[in-house]
This record gives C-alpha cells, structure tokens and sequence, in this order.
C-alpha cells in the first residue's frame, strides 16, 4: 500500500511538473493527438506532452518496458490514470494501435514484430488503421473477401474494406484478408500488416449523418504484402481479429465511462437554470439524468472490475460484449441526454455559439457506438452464447 | 483494491452459501410461512448463524464477534438474498450492531457478546412513514426528569416484534438522538406486519415512553452522524441481498430457459429472450460491481462511502426489479404458481426496494452531490 502512496506522490509531482497547460482541461478535436508520419500537434506543447509521456512509456502504460510501454501493474495504472484524470490532462496519445494492435500483437505477434512496431507504437510514430468490415461483412464479419493470392514470398491483395476509421490519415493497417478461400469461412482467414503507402491502396471518405467523415471506403488494387507481415497463424487470423475485437469493445465501452467534459447536470443547469432550491428547473429532466449518473458511475466501477478479473485471470473473454454492449447503448443515453439539457442552443449546426454545432454533431456521431465493433446484437448473441449457453445460440 | 473478492472473503461467502443451502433453503422460509410461525423467524437458526461467526461478523473480537468489516457482511447478506432465508442478519448484525459500536463500553458489553452470539435481536428503528426519510423523523423525546419521554410512531422496524431491544431515532431540542428501549417500557406497543415477503418488520407506537439518561447513544443530538454511517453500510449491504436474490432469480429462469420447450423448440432458443436474457446478465453484473465497490468504500472509510451506497442501491434495486420481472414473464404461466420459486424471489425485492430507500431516493441523493 505504501509503496502505491510513494508511486502516487511521485506520478502527481511528475504530472504537475511535465504536463503543459495547454493539454489540461476538456480538449477540443482539433487538439486530439493521434501521431503518426505526419503528426498534426495544435501546438508545440501538444508535441512536448507526447514525447514526454511516450518517454516514461506511459502512452502504453502497462506494456512490458522492452517494447517501450510503462511496465506498471495494474494498481499502478489504475494510480496513473487517476491522477490523470485528477488534473483533466488530455490524452497523451489516441492510437489505434495502442488500444487494439498492440494487445493483438502481444498476444500473437513474433519477437521480431514486437520489437519492430510495439516502440514506434508507444512513441507516437506511426499511425494504424483497422481493416475490417466489408461491404458485405458488417455484423457477419468472417464473411470478408478480400483477396489474398500467395506469390511464394508475399501477397498480392485485392479487394475493399469499409469503415476504415481515419484511413485517409493512417500509416499502415491491420488487414483481414482470405488465404483460403476454398475453407470454412472461419478457417481461411489470415490477419496481416502492411503499408497504407503501398501501391494500389486508395481511399476515399464517407460523409456521416454528423457532416463530418472519420470513415473511409479503402480499396486494394494488386497490392503487394510481404510474408513477414502476417501475425498468427496462416488460415487462423480469426483468432487474432477476436483478440483484438475483445480490446476494442472494451475501449468503445470504456470511452463512454471516461466521462469526458463536463457533467449533463451541469450543462443542464447553465442552459436551464436552477430553481429556488438549487436543483435543475426541469423535474423530469433531473430526473432521467440522476438516472443516467447511477448508471454511468455503476458502469464504471464494471469497467473497473472487469480490468482487475483480468488481472487475476478471472474473467471470461466474451465479457467484453458486455461492457461494449452496455457502455455504447449509455453513450447513446447520454448524448440524448445532453440533447435535451441543451434544449434549442444545441439544435444549432453551425456559428460560434455551439462550436459549430458540436453537441448535435457529437449526438449523431454517438448512433454509430452501437454498430461499430459489432452491433449491440451482435454482442447479445454473444453473451448469450458464451457466457450464458443459452441453446442453439 | 481490486474490485474482486479476496481468498477469504471468497471461502466466507463458500461458507455462508453451504450453510444456507444445508440450513435454511427457500423450504426454510416456506414452513415459516405455510406453518404461520408466530414469530416468523428462526431463534434456532439465528443461534446457529451465532456458532458461524455470521452474528458476530462485524463486532469487534473484543466483544466476541469476528470483527470483519463491510464486505464480508455484505457477502453474507447476498448469500440470505439466494435462499430468501428470514433472518435478523440486517437487523441485528449490521444495523444495531454498527449502531452501538457508537454507543458507551457498557452499552457495548451488555448487548454486542449476546448479539454475536446470536442470544439476542436488537431493532433499530428510523423509518416512520410509507418512505424512507431520514432526514424527516418525527418522533420526539423531551427531558424529563433523569431522562427523556418518548412520543412518536416507526414503521419497518426490522424483527421490531420479537426484539429483545429496540433503538428508537428521535428528535431532542439538539437534534436526532439514538435511544436503546427495552420493549417492554410502559407505552410500547408492537404491531407486527405480515408482510408480502412473509420476512419480518413491526410497526411501532410510542406514547409516552420514559427512558434514562443512559439509554441515549452517542451524544444527545448527536444521531444523524451515527445514522449516516450506519444506513450507508445496512445500504450497501441490502444492494447485497437484492445482487443476491436478483442474480438467483436470474439464475432459476436461465435454468427454465434451457429446460421449457415450446412450439418444438428449447425456449432458450428464441432470440427474442436470449437478448433478454443477455441484457439482464449485464446489468446485474454492473450492480455487483457497484455493490462490492460499496462496500469497500465503507471498509475504506472514504468520504465518498454514502455516495457509493446510493449508485448501488439505486442500481441493484432496479436490477433485481428487472430481474424477477423478466423472470416471471419468462416462466409464464407456472410463474404466478405459488409452487414455483420465481414469485417468492419477486416478493423480497419488491420489500427490498424500500428498505432504505428505494431508487428514487438515491438517484434524489446523486442529483444533490453532482449540484443539480
């Protein structure tokens, strides 16, 4: 314990002393850091916050330390991000590859491919992007098609993936691609990395329902991937894509509990008002969202527990659905909610006074939470499967 | 902490599950009633939770108890919400017992050996009208002469009908005061409630009660403190029960879902209940978390304790409603059976739900801490 309060007092001096002012408090989208070859920082502090995180290792905070990561316990992580938290410090690093490849790659990847992306990974170096959904594999994922032809020592690629988040500015990709097309659908599936860079890979963006576009349709057109860059086992990618998918079900569930800016009752109270008793001048509204704050902070502490089983190796894979399944739907919940305590100023799509309409924008974005990653029944029929056996589910 | 159960705390709750199964199953709770037991209560079976430790779990070694802390209550007390088994647990070995760790070494050596030994029940008794409201205790006790003179009426008082002593919250010039009173003052009178559940709680009339200067405990003026201490633990430990009796509801109906056959079919097999049935394991598991995380705030003796106990008492109330109500409409028909299980596990969470406030209540508490 006191060795916790020790790491504690240092994490807080360290944060205090090495965390620019500009990267505390709410963080605009256009300050979001995500890295890559051509890294956009908002300002020169934003960079100074990455490098000096990725320094200690901490963008990848429980990462073994020979790949560059934090190397911290779990309690310590937990320490870390509370202090985090504690002075509203922006996110050092977004990265795909530090919430999903990295843990795949861990998990399956070669010493040599470790060692070759797990660093660049944590220092913010190169952007990834996730090829998996397809325009005929969306919820039935394993029924990808596209094509990888063997050529003795690599690949010739072609096909289309959709969905691609921020493909337009990504580095390379983690890829499904068929190697077998003759097996089970399950069984003929390889997951390989390769350059977005590569000749015959192409882009294009997809306007959402939010007016702005995170997605793209990517299209492979005789794209060459070497042998080398294949994770797992020939034929078994489906493995290595269920890993990963369990970790990106946990952080589309954890982004909701991470409660970024400010809460609904206050954004209620500043649009509404309170009344001569200081609760919310809407009753019904108050109502629904103390309901929504039981929730949310139930839902965190589920987060929480779930971290510490798989500490302790109690916790069954598949329950990553749930915390997917349930923190996307209260996403859901609270942006309605937010919707509602904004009233008509959060109706306004574009001018100064909504940030150009941010909270409808981020409202409508927050519809997708239930289909990405597998929609919110695609996570019921797993629960009910795997972790309830419920028959012929 | 980890949010998990320690080894011990794991082999408390092994021992407390096998001895409720051995001793006390729903059969248990169903002589009690069919048999209409005047009491409605097991004094055998409260002895014997005396020889477990259970009794005694959070009273100090001093005092003959085992002195374990929140968790551990609340392990015990989800283990009584899987078998509905009717007990003074709540009452006496959580509520009383936290409340005279308040009170004076003697107070404490009188009361704390016999209640840990499972000898005796002691009820205390807050709640006056169809709500929990603390904060609104009518009730009064005015000086008179050496000491004070009770006047007031308590509802849900827990075992109030066969309590060997009763602590009566109630108002002073200073504030709310905890007094201990022996049931059998002039101007006591007990009313035992047969409630739904076929558990155990009195309503309570008090008419001019003459009590000594010594009964109060704690400081006069001086309950409110001890209160909120005490009710956040009895809050955290009644989530405990509803987790309990909700994921054993839970657990009936998933076995009738593998088991019931329609149209040609497991039932099981329908979509349209397998979602349901996922929907429902999340939340429950979501509660537990909630719960546990409770109860370790309190062992923990942290500032945001009472908070906790109300994001877990608002959840697992909730929760285990949906639990028995999905459960019922999922075993159709033979859930409104009074032979099958489910019904009775739909009773003690409605009973539940109120005790110590229901969800309202704590979602009004989470409003009022987050400012709005």
């Amino acid at each position: 314990m006191n060795e916790l309060d020790d790491f504690r007092a240092e994490t807080r001096a360290w944060l205090e002393a090495n965390c620019p002012p500009e990267c505390r408090g709410p963080a605009e989208e256009d300050a979001a850091i995500w890295g890559g070859r051509n890294a956009v920082f908002k300002t020169p502090a934003h960079r100074l916050w990455l490098d000096r995180m990725a320094a200690r290792g901490w963008t990848a905070p429980e990462w073994p330390v020979e790949y560059g990561g934090g190397g911290l316990s779990r309690e310590q992580a937990k320490v870390l991000a509370s202090e985090l938290r504690r002075i509203q410090a922006q996110s050092a690093l977004n990265s795909f590859g530090v919430w999903m490849l990295g843990p795949a790659l861990l998990a399956f990847g070669t010493e040599e491919q470790k060692q070759r992306f797990l660093p660049e990974i944590v220092r913010g170096e190169i952007r990834w992007c996730q090829g998996y959904s397809e325009p005929g594999a969306g919820s039935d994922l394993a029924a990808v098609q596209t094509r990888a032809e063997d050529r003795g020592d690599h690949w010739i690629v072609n096909g289309q993936k959709i969905w691609t988040s921020y493909a337009d500015k990504a580095d390379w990709i983690f890829c499904l691609v068929r190697t077998d097309p003759e097996a089970p659908k399950h069984l003929g599936i390889s997951f390989v990395l390769f350059d977005m860079a590569t000749p015959g890979v192409t882009t294009r963006p997809i306007t959402l329902i939010s007016g702005k576009s995170p997605f793209c349709e990517t299209f492979f057109d005789d794209v060459r991937v070497e042998k080398e860059n294949l994770v797992g086992t020939l034929n078994r990618g489906w493995d290595v894509a269920k890993h990963l998918l369990a970790h990106e079900r946990t952080m589309i569930g954890a982004m909701t509990a991470v409660g970024e800016g400010r809460p609904i009752g206050q954004v209620a109270a500043d649009h509404i008002g309170l009344d001569d008793a200081g609760r919310l001048d809407d009753p019904m509204l108050r109502a629904r969202i103390a309901e929504f704050e039981i929730d949310a902070a139930a839902f965190r502490l589920a987060m929480e527990r779930v971290g510490d089983q798989v500490k302790a190796k109690q916790a069954h894979p598949a329950i990553a659905s749930m915390l997917k399944y349930y923190g996307s739907e209260l996403n859901k919940r609270r942006h309605e909610l937010l919707m509602a305590a904004g009233g008509v100023d959060a109706l306004e799509w574009e001018g100064e006074r909504s940030n150009n309409g941010t909270p409808a924008r981020d409202w409508l974005r927050t519809k997708a939470n239930s289909i990405e990653g597998g929609t919110s029944e695609v996570q019921l029929n797993i629960i009910a499967k795997h972790l309830l056996q419920l028959p012929g589910a | 902490m980890p949010l998990i159960l320690t080894e011990e705390q794991t082999m408390m709750q092994e021992a407390a599950d096998g001895f409720l199964r051995e001793n006390a199953p729903i059969a248990h709770l169903r002589g009690l009633r069919d048999g209409r037991d005047p009491d409605g209560v097991s004094r055998d079976l409260w002895r014997a939770f005396g020889e477990m430790g259970f009794a005694g779990v959070l009273i100090p070694e001093a005092y003959g108890g085992l002195g374990l802390g929140a968790v551990e209550a609340g392990v015990i007390a989800e283990s009584l919400g899987r078998t509905l088994t009717p007990s003074p647990f709540l009452g006496t070995a959580v509520l009383a017992a936290r409340t005279l760790a308040a009170g004076s070494e003697e107070q404490q050596t009188e009361w704390l050996p016999r209640m840990a030994a499972g000898e005796t029940i002691v009820s205390l008794a807050v709640d006056e009208g169809a709500k929990h409201r603390p904060d609104r205790i009518a009730a009064t006790a005015e000086r008179h002469g050496n000491g004070f003179r009770l006047n007031g009426a308590k509802a849900m008082v827990l075992d109030g009908h066969v309590a060997d002593a009763l602590i009566v919250a109630a108002k002073t010039e200073e504030g709310t005061t905890l007094f201990l009173v022996d049931p059998k003052t002039a101007g006591v009178e007990i009313e035992r409630t047969v409630m739904v559940d076929a558990h155990n709680a009195a309503r309570l009339t008090l008419t001019n009660v003459e009590v000594d200067a010594d009964a109060v405990i704690g400081p006069v003026g001086g309950g409110d403190a001890v209160l909120d201490g005490v009710l956040t633990l009895g809050r955290g430990c009644v989530a405990s029960s509803l987790v309990g009796a909700g994921d054993q509801a839970f657990q009936i109906t998933l076995d009738y879902l593998r088991t019931r056959k329609q149209f040609g079919k497991l039932i099981g097999e329908f979509q349209a209940l397998q979602h349901r049935a996922a929907h429902l394991f999340s939340e429950l598991e979501i509660a537990r978390a909630a719960t546990l995380a409770a109860l370790q705030a309190i062992d923990a003796g942290r500032e945001d304790a009472p908070l906790i106990a109300s994001v877990a008492k608002a959840k697992a109330s909730r929760v285990a409603e949906l639990a028995v109500q999905e459960g019922v409409q999922m075993h159709g028909g033979v859930g409104m059976t009074d032979e099958f299980d489910i019904g009775l596990f739909m009773k003690r969470v409605r009973v539940l739900n109120e005790l110590l406030g229901d969800a309202g209540f704590h979602q009004e508490r989470m409003a009022r801490a987050r400012g709005f």
